[in-house]
C-alpha cells in the first residue's frame, strides 16, 4: 500500500500500523536535491522553508524599524551613508523622506506582523509539530502543504519587489485605511505600491488558508491510536486553535480587499464619498460609500490576528515551560478552555479598534464588555504558568529563558490592554505611542519571544545540533532588557499625548521634552537589533557547526517528536507509529523524571 | 468493481474519532465555511451601503428583460430561469453522487454531464444579463437606473451587483472546471481503480454551496 492511499485515508488505513509499515522505513522513496530542498513535501522540510523566510523577512523589517528610528531620534541630523544607500529621492541628503519613513512604517508593520509572525510563526511550527506530535506521517494533504509554502514565497517575493519601484511601496500603514489607500493620486505609496501590497496579501491569505485546512483535518482526523483529543500537548490546542482563526478570519479580509481593489480601479464606491482631492484640486465624484466599511472588515480579521499571532507562542511556552520546570502543566483542561474562550472571543471584540471613529457609544460600550472579557481567560493562563513554574525544579535552558521572558511581556502589554480596552480612556490613547507601546510587547515582543523559544527548543529536533548556548544566553538578556527598553518609555509618551505616526516630533513644543528620550529609545533599538544577528549566526552556524545531538530525547520530553530518529526522514518513524497511553506532562510523577507518552500505564496508575 | 464505502466504515485509526469521515471532506467542509465567510463579508457590507442610503433602485425594473422577447415588461422572469436551471444542476449532481454510491461509473458519468451542462448554461445566463446590463449603460462605476423614490441613485447598485454576481460567477465557472476534470477522471475510470468516488462528493459539496450562496445572492439582489 502506498504512501498516498495512507495519507488519503484508504478503506485499510485503520489497520495501517500493524501491517502496513515496511514501506515507511527512512528510505521509501528516491529524494534528489529538487524534491528534498526545493519542491518538498516533508512537513519538516516545508517547516524549515518557512522559517528561514521568516528570518530573512524578520531581519529586513526589523532593518527598517532601525531605519525609522534613526529618524524619530535623530529627526536634524545628515546621515551621508543612507545617500549613498537609498538614493536621493527617498533620503535626500542623508535624511529620511517624509514618504520614505510612511512607508518604512507600513512595511515594518505589514512584514512583522503577516510574514514573519503569523507565517514565519505558525509556518513553522505547526508544520513541524503537529505531524511530530500527534503521531502522523505526515499532514493530511502534503500537496497542499507545499502550495501552502510556495503560495507564501510569492507573497513575499511581490511584497519584496514592492520596495524597489520608482514610487515605493505602500505607505498608508499597515492597515492600508481608504480612501488614502483607494486614491493613487492621494500620495506615491497609494500608487503601484498599494497594488502589489493586495495582490501580495491576497497570495498570503491563500496560503494561510492552504496551510489552516491542512493543520485542522490533520488534528482532527490524522492522530494516532491513543491520542484524544485530551492528550493534545497544548501545542497543538494552541496550533488547531491559530488554524481555525485564520480559516475564518483571512476570507473576510480578502473580501475587503477586493473591494478596495475595485475602487482602486474599477471607479467604484464602496468606501468612497464625498471627497475633495488638494493633491488634484478636484473633488471626487465617488458618493454612497462609507470608509468605515473597511475598517469593520479589516478588523474582523485584524483582531483575529493578533490572537493567530500570540495562539502559537502561548502553546509553545506552554510546552517548554512543562518539560523544563519538570512539572506538569498546571490546569492543562484550564489552558484548553482559555485558549477556546480566547479564540471565541477574537471574533467579537474589533471594533476596539475604532472606537474613535464615530461608531455609537452604546455599541461601544458592549465592545468594552467582550474586550475586558478576554482578561480572564489571559489570566488564566497567566497563572497556569506561574503555578507551574511554582516549586518547579527549573532548568534555565535558552529555550526555558524565552518561556518566562514570554510571560513577563504578556503580563506588562496585556495590562496595558486594560486601558485601551475601555473606550472613554481611548479617547486619550488612541493613535498614540501609548498603543504601539501595548500591542509591540504584548503581541510583537512576546509572539517574537514565544517563537525563540521554540526555535532553541526544537532546534535540536529539526537539524540534529544544538544551538551555542553562550551566544543564546546573551541574545535572550540583551533581548528581553531591550524590548523594555525600548517600549516601556513609550507608555510615558504616549500619556503625554505624543501620537504615534508622526515623522517629526521636534516641531511640537509638547514634544520637545522627548528627544532625549527618544534617541535612547533609537539607541537600544539599534543595540537590540544588532544582537538579533547574533542569534541569527548561532542559528546558521550551528546547522552546519553545532555540536551534535547523541540522544533521541535530549530534553527529558515526554512528548512523540522525541521517539522519532535524531534526524527522521520522510515518513518520520521507522517501522510503527508510536501508540499513546498517557496524557503529555507526567513529569515528576511516582519518582520517576518523566514518563513517556508511549509508555502504558502501570499497574497502579489511573488513565488520564 | 468496487462497492459503495461500506457504513460504519473507520477513517481514523486513533482511538475515538471526532469526525468519522475522510480528511479530504473534512478539509472541503472547512473550505467551504472559510468561503461562507468571504460571501458573508460581501453580503454584509452591501447591505451596510444599502440600508444607509436614502433609497435604491427596484429590482423588478432593473431585471425585467428576456432574451428574444424585446422591450416586454417581464420582471424577474429570466433571474427565475437562472435559478430554476442552477437548482436542477444541483439535483444531477446529488444523482451523479449517489450513482457513485452504486459505483456505476456510466450512470455517474451521464449525471455529470449533464450536471456540467446545467452549469455551463447558468453561465451563459449570466453573460447574457451582464451584456444586456452593460447595454443599458450599467457597468462598474455607472449606474443608469433611477432609485425607486425618483432620485438620481449612487452607483453602489451595479458596484455591488456587478462584483458580488460577478465574484459567485467565478465560483460558478470553478466548478464547472473541477466538474469537467471529475467527468475526465470518472470516465478514465480512476475511481473504479481507487474503489470509490468520495472525489465526486467532495466536488458535489462545493457545486451545493455555489447553489446555495446564490440563493442568498439572489435574495439579496433580485428579491429585497
Amino acid at each position: 500500500m502506498s504512501n498516498e492511499a495512507t495519507l488519503h485515508g484508504h478503506p485499510e488505513v485503520q489497520t495501517v500500523h500493524e501491517v502496513h509499515h515496511d514501506e515507511h522505513g527512512v528510505h521509501h522513496h528516491k529524494e534528489t536535491f529538487i524534491t528534498k530542498y526545493v519542491f518538498s513535501q516533508d512537513h519538516k522540510m516545508i517547516s524549515k522553508q518557512f522559517l528561514i523566510t521568516g528570518m530573512i523577512w524578520a531581519i529586513i523589517g526589523g532593518l527598517m524599524s532601525v531605519l525609522f528610528r534613526l529618524q524619530l531620534g535623530y529627526p536634524d541630523a545628515h546621515f551621508q551613508f543612507l545617500e549613498d544607500i537609498l538614493g536621493s529621492k527617498w533620503a535626500k541628503g542623508g535624511q529620511i523622506q517624509p514618504e520614505f519613513y510612511y512607508a518604512l512604517v507600513t512595511m515594518h508593520g505589514t512584514i512583522l506582523v503577516f510574514f514573519v509572525l503569523t507565517g514565519g510563526l505558525s509556518g513553522t511550527f505547526a508544520n513541524f509539530l503537529i505531524p511530530l506530535q500527534i503521531g502522523a506521517r505526515d499532514m493530511a494533504s502534503p500537496f497542499l502543504n507545499m502550495l501552502s509554502y510556495w503560495f507564501f514565497l510569492g507573497a513575499s517575493v511581490v511584497m519584496l519587489s514592492s520596495l524597489f519601484i520608482a514610487t515605493g511601496p505602500a505607505s498608508g500603514g499597515w492597515t492600508s485605511y481608504p480612501p488614502l489607500s483607494a486614491l493613487g493620486d492621494a500620495s506615491e505609496g497609494s500608487k503601484t505600491g498599494m497594488d502589489l501590497w493586495i495582490i501580495s496579501m491576497a497570495m498570503f491569505v491563500i496560503s494561510s488558508l492552504l496551510g489552516g485546512l491542512n493543520y485542522i483535518s490533520t488534528v482532527l482526523n490524522m492522530r494516532t491510536k491513543g491520542m484524544s483529543m485530551t492528550r493534545m500537548p497544548l501545542t497543538i490546542w494552541a496550533l488547531l486553535f491559530t488554524a481555525v482563526l485564520g480559516v475564518l478570519s483571512f476570507p473576510v479580509l480578502l473580501s475587503g480587499f477586493i473591494l478596495l481593489l475595485f475602487d482602486r480601479h474599477a471607479g467604484t464606491s464602496f468606501y468612497l464619498s464625498d471627497i475633495f482631492l488638494t493633491e488634484t484640486n478636484k473633488a471626487l465624484p465617488n458618493e454612497g460609500g462609507s470608509a468605515i466599511l473597511y475598517q469593520h472588515l479589516f478588523w474582523f480579521l485584524g483582531h483575529p490576528e493578533v490572537y493567530i499571532i500570540i495562539l502559537p507562542a502561548m502553546g509553545l511556552v506552554s510546552e517548554v515551560m512543562s518539560v523544563n520546570a519538570r512539572k506538569p502543566i498546571f490546569g492543562y483542561m484550564a489552558m484548553v478552555g482559555s485558549l477556546f474562550a480566547i479564540a471565541i472571543l477574537a471574533f467579537l471584540v474589533w471594533a476596539h479598534h475604532m472606537f474613535v471613529t464615530g461608531l455609537n457609544p452604546f455599541l461601544g460600550s458592549i465592545f468594552v464588555l467582550l474586550t475586558l472579557l478576554i482578561a480572564v481567560p489571559s489570566a488564566i493562563k497567566v497563572f497556569n504558568w506561574l503555578t507551574t513554574l511554582w516549586r518547579g525544579n527549573i532548568r534555565f535552558t535558552p529555550a526555558m529563558l524565552f518561556a518566562i521572558g514570554f510571560v513577563s511581556t504578556f503580563i506588562s502589554g496585556g495590562l496595558t490592554g486594560i486601558f485601551l480596552g475601555n473606550s472613554t480612556l481611548d479617547i486619550q490613547l488612541h493613535d498614540t505611542m501609548f498603543v504601539i507601546a501595548h500591542f509591540h510587547i504584548v503581541m510583537g515582543v512576546s509572539g517574537i519571544l514565544g517563537m525563540f523559544a521554540g526555535i532553541y527548543h526544537w532546534f535540536p529536533k529539526m537539524y540534529g545540533r544544538y544551538m551555542n548556548n553562550t551566544l543564546s544566553y546573551i541574545h535572550f538578556w540583551v533581548t528581553l532588557v531591550g524590548a523594555y527598553l525600548i517600549f516601556w518609555p513609550m507608555h510615558y509618551e504616549g500619556l503625554a499625548g505624543m501620537p504615534r505616526r508622526y515623522f517629526d516630533y521636534s516641531q511640537w513644543l509638547s514634544f520637545n521634552q522627548f528627544g532625549g528620550l527618544n534617541r535612547f529609545i533609537s539607541t537600544v533599538a539599534m543595540i537590540t537589533f544588532a544582537v538579533q544577528l547574533l542569534f541569527v549566526f548561532n542559528f546558521f552556524y550551528s546547522i552546519f557547526k553545532g555540536r551534535r545531538v547523541m540522544t533521541r530525547n535530549p530534553w527529558g520530553a515526554t512528548t512523540l517528536e522525541w521517539t522519532a530518529p535524531i534526524r527522521p526522514g520522510h515518513g518520520n518513524w521507522p517501522g510503527d507509529i508510536p501508540e499513546v497511553h498517557r496524557w503529555p506532562y507526567d513529569y515528576a510523577k511516582d519518582g520517576r523524571d518523566f514518563i513517556p507518552q508511549t509508555e502504558p500505564l502501570g499497574p497502579n496508575e489511573s488513565a488520564h | 468493481m468496487a462497492q459503495a464505502i461500506p457504513a460504519g466504515q473507520k477513517w481514523w485509526s486513533g482511538g475515538k474519532s471526532p469526525f468519522n469521515v475522510e480528511y479530504g471532506k473534512l478539509m472541503m467542509w472547512y473550505f467551504l465555511m472559510s468561503d461562507a465567510f468571504t460571501f458573508g463579508a460581501f453580503l454584509i457590507s452591501y447591505g451596510t451601503i444599502r440600508f444607509s442610503s436614502n433609497s435604491w433602485p427596484d429590482p423588478n425594473e432593473v431585471f425585467r428583460a428576456f432574451p428574444g422577447m424585446g422591450g416586454m415588461h417581464l420582471p424577474l422572469v429570466f433571474v427565475s430561469l437562472m435559478t430554476f436551471i442552477l437548482i436542477m444542476s444541483s439535483v444531477t449532481m446529488v444523482l451523479a453522487v449517489a450513482a457513485g454510491h452504486e459505483g456505476n461509473r456510466k450512470k455517474v458519468a451521464f449525471y455529470m454531464v449533464l450536471t456540467i451542462i446545467g452549469g455551463l448554461m447558468f453561465l451563459g445566463c449570466q453573460a447574457w444579463e451582464w451584456t444586456h446590463l452593460h447595454g443599458e449603460g450599467a457597468w462598474w462605476g455607472r449606474n443608469p437606473f433611477l432609485n425607486v423614490n425618483g432620485s438620481r441613485a449612487s452607483t453602489n447598485f451595479t458596484n455591488f451587483f456587478f462584483t458580488i454576481t460577478g465574484f459567485h460567477g467565478f465560483h460558478v465557472f470553478s466548478g464547472v472546471c473541477i466538474n469537467v476534470i471529475m467527468l475526465i477522471k470518472t470516465l478514465r475510470g480512476d475511481f473504479d481503480r481507487r474503489g470509490h468516488y468520495l472525489m465526486i462528493e467532495k466536488a458535489g459539496l462545493y457545486w451545493h454551496f455555489v447553489d446555495l450562496v446564490w440563493v442568498f445572492v439572489f435574495t439579496c439582489f433580485y428579491l429585497l
